[in-house]
């Protein structure tokens, strides 16, 4: 069998095994959120938070929910990592500094995991296991809770309620993260991904003398890093290391845990507005998206154009033997169209077509299907300018879901739509412009630009990734990415959640002749269309003196 | 003022104590859990899946790559090139590892790639001079390797830099120094090639592999024996 086949047979098991969890998922997550009953430790969970579950709030008081527990995350984050001297358990390693705490408390609260650290060097148990994977769990109910919120708003008429922040959240927490990541740790560690608590000790060459390792809870972190859409590696090869990603099989297992959640929200989305369809539109779009790029990924990478990968015979340089380069590109894509960014392979040193297209998954708006939550209310947003210019052609008011689409709400779209592509090319504007920053590139020319593009793309995008070899531990980048990713993830979310609140307390328009039907295939090109459109309108200036000069060069 | 200033503490302790619940069960409860079972039913695996040769001491992991160099001529010197043990079959190139910059009392390994671009000059020299080694070492008085028969893996760093594994089209190309080197039948080693190699798992996932640990040390037992 040829690599090539083999890449798409694994691309058919994937979304095979993502086609049969899609319905089982999907329903049970609209029915975690829909349910009234509370279960009695979750009881015990709101009487130690001190909130009424079944309050429903409107959306600045859902908002404020959100940014206190947010605030209070960073803050208790960069606390721990700046008392890690002093904390047992954690192997003896010094605090970190404060750009550098920064930088990695926004980045875990806001779901990004972008990395200025190396994780195997500088974070013990206690930081690792209490800090960065709790955050890995949290972010991304945050994330589910909001995207919940949102499909409320259009679920719901005359009423401003949106459900309740801390019911959400604690339901996303333990009722559909933590029980799929108990089983999904477990299939890792089969496969051989460590999880102990061992301090470093050293283990036996085999050439005579011996090499230190050091422990640590990597499958249970692992398992929440995928799962959630973190991507926050243990260790700083992050899922081409080994003991993190050890075989072709948890190699597919992990993508498979990237995709999961995402997809199967949009049947959660379908059932709560109580039309399928509705939710298989938006999923064909996605879809859509998704394994047309991961096909152009494998034929760039297979065609292995540029000096080096060329006199090499192949593109394998930052590639796992094991995964091969299907495996790699497979998994390349879904990181980079979910708000994930954890790595099997480098993407530095892909192809520079191959590079350029993982740094355009990211500025789709990782909507394809993009981050658990945010995937979904970003092609929601998505959604909303679709049916304004369809209205804009034909000349009506805009409708979708039986909701109005007016000014107001056009105007949070508007802004949704503008704050991460203006955070991503005013700071590489920025950076570029001033003398220091391009001191951290490794690779100079196209390629050099093309690693501070992708930086602040990752990071306003809440994606993590890099082209790793920026060495971005500067307090100029710890900083400006620290506030890109803060600004990326929840400027977005007030306008998510405002526009929710504006269409929850509308009346619902009783669908006509004239309406757009927004569950057809006509629809799905349109919004298709639109989000290519929109973002290659944004970003093809920057892309071309990036990725595609580098690409069309070789 | 009084009165929001008054909400904003509250709601910022209902954040704090929602953040430590949830941290007491996502951050202890649920490692520890998993920790538990997974010492109980797959301890070597959960351990670090460690490896012994023949003589029953452990020479690292089966999961982690090695190198198999042959002693500086000076310790002491860190400018001085390792020299391949050609004794032994070679891993992949690692250019991209690094070693401990902080928390300096350990001497870790950092995992990681090289992180140079397609079109970098200096990975366009690593690769011209790999391939160049690979052939004239790999070349033996009954065996020509040609350059386009080294494959691609065989002269990239991988992305963890401690990839185990090589593909069986470079370990058969080491197949004759080895048995030169070795003063073993051709035929032998090739033999040890072909009972190491792993194919892709269920027929579609991943690629062909030799685990290089695991070879290396079949080989030692077979030097003894």
């Amino acid at each position: 069998m040829s690599p090539v086949t083999a890449g798409v047979l694994q691309l058919l098991a994937l979304i095979s095994a993502l086609a049969l969890a899609y319905r089982p998922l999907g329903d049970y997550m609209a029915r975690v959120y829909s349910s009234e009953r509370h279960y009695r430790p979750e009881k015990w969970i709101y009487r130690a938070i001190g909130a009424n579950p079944s309050a429903s709030m409107h959306w600045p008081a859902y908002l404020r929910g959100v940014l206190a527990f947010s605030a209070v995350s960073v803050l208790f984050l960069y606390a721990l990592q700046r008392l890690q001297g002093v904390l047992p358990g954690s192997l003896g390693f010094v605090s970190i500094d404060p750009d550098q705490a920064f930088n990695t408390a926004a980045s875990f609260v806001s779901n990004t995991n972008w990395q200025s650290y190396y994780g195997e060097q500088a974070m013990g148990h206690v930081v690792q296991t209490g800090g960065l994977a709790v955050q890995n769990f949290l972010s991304a109910a945050v994330g589910m809770a909001v995207a919940v919120a949102l499909v409320r708003g259009f679920s719901r008429s005359r009423t401003g309620g949106l459900g309740n922040f801390w019911t959400d959240l604690v339901r996303g927490t333990v009722r559909i993260l933590l029980p799929i990541a108990v089983i999904g740790a477990l299939v890792l560690v089969a496969c051989g991904v460590i999880q102990n608590f061992s301090g470093i000790h050293e283990v036996g060459r085999f050439a005579g003398g011996t090499q230190q390792w050091n422990g640590g809870a990597v499958a249970s972190q692992e398992v929440i890093k995928e799962l959630g859409t973190n991507g926050g590696g243990y260790f700083n090869a992050n899922s081409a290391h080994p003991f993190e990603n050890p075989t072709p099989f948890s190699n597919l297992f992990e993508i498979f845990l990237i995709l999961l959640i995402p997809f199967a929200l949009t049947r959660t989305f379908g059932r709560m507005v109580g039309n399928l369809r509705q939710g298989y539109a938006i999923l064909a779009t996605m879809a859509t998206i998704w394994i047309g790029f991961t096909a152009l990924m494998m034929w760039t990478e297979f065609a292995h154009h540029g000096p080096a990968p060329e006199i090499a015979g192949g593109a394998m340089e930052g590639k796992e033997t094991r995964f091969g380069i299907g495996g790699s590109s497979v998994f390349a894509v879904a990181t980079t169209l979910t708000s994930t960014g954890a790595v099997n392979s480098f993407h530095s040193s892909y192809t520079g077509l191959g590079g350029g297209i993982t740094m355009l998954g990211m500025q789709l708006g990782e909507i394809a299907p993009g981050g658990v939550g945010s995937g979904l209310y970003g092609m929601l947003v998505m959604a909303l300018i679709a049916v304004f210019i369809a209205g804009l052609m034909v000349g009506r008011t805009p409708e979708y879901l039986g909701k109005k689409i007016g000014t107001r709400q056009i105007k949070f779209a508007a802004c949704y739509i503008l704050i991460t592509p203006a955070l991503v090319l005013c700071f590489t504007a920025v950076a570029m412009a001033l003398p220091t920053p391009a001191d951290s590139m490794t690779n100079s020319g196209a390629h050099g630009f093309s690693e501070i593009l992708y930086a602040y793309t990752s990071g306003a995008n809440n994606n993590g990734s890099a082209f790793a070899g920026l060495n971005a531990d500067t307090q100029w980048f710890n900083t400006t990415i620290g506030i890109a990713m803060l600004l990326g993830r929840f400027l977005p979310i007030v306008f998510v959640l405002a526009l929710a609140g504006s269409l929850a307390g509308q009346p619902p328009v009783p669908a006509t002749a004239g309406t757009l039907r927004t569950d057809k295939p006509l629809y799905a090109g349109l919004l298709l269309g639109t989000i290519i459109v929109l973002t290659g309108l944004t970003y093809f200036p920057a892309l071309a003196l990036g990725p595609l000069a580098e690409g069309l060069a070789s | 003022m009084n009165t929001s200033v008054k909400n904003t503490t509250r709601l910022l302790g209902a954040g704090l104590r929602a953040l430590l619940v949830l941290s007491v069960i996502c951050g202890v409860v649920y490692p520890l859990t998993v920790t538990g079972v997974a010492q109980a039913f797959f301890r070597a695996k959960a351990n670090g899946s460690e490896i012994s040769d023949g003589n029953g001491d452990t020479v690292g992991s089966s999961l982690i790559g090695q190198t198999y160099n042959l002693p500086k001529r000076n310790p002491d010197d860190p400018q001085e090139a390792a020299q391949p043990d050609l004794r032994w079959f070679q891993p992949r190139p690692s250019n991209g590892l690094g070693s401990n910059s902080v928390n300096q009392r350990y001497a870790l390994i950092l995992s990681g790639a090289t992180n140079r671009s397609a079109d970098n000059a200096e990975l366009v020299t690593w690769v011209t001079e790999a391939k160049a080694a690979v052939v004239a070492d790999n070349s033996t008085p009954s065996y020509t390797v040609r350059p386009e028969d080294v494959p691609a893996e065989a002269v990239t760093s991988s992305g963890s830099g401690l990839d185990p594994d090589i593909s069986p089209a470079y370990a058969r190309l080491q197949v004759h120094r080895v048995a030169e080197r070795n003063n073993l039948p051709v035929r032998q080693v090739a033999e040890l090639v072909t009972e190491h190699t792993e194919g892709r798992t269920l027929g579609f996932m991943g690629e062909p592999r030799v685990n290089v640990l695991e070879l290396n040390i079949a080989l030692r037992d077979v030097r003894k024996g």
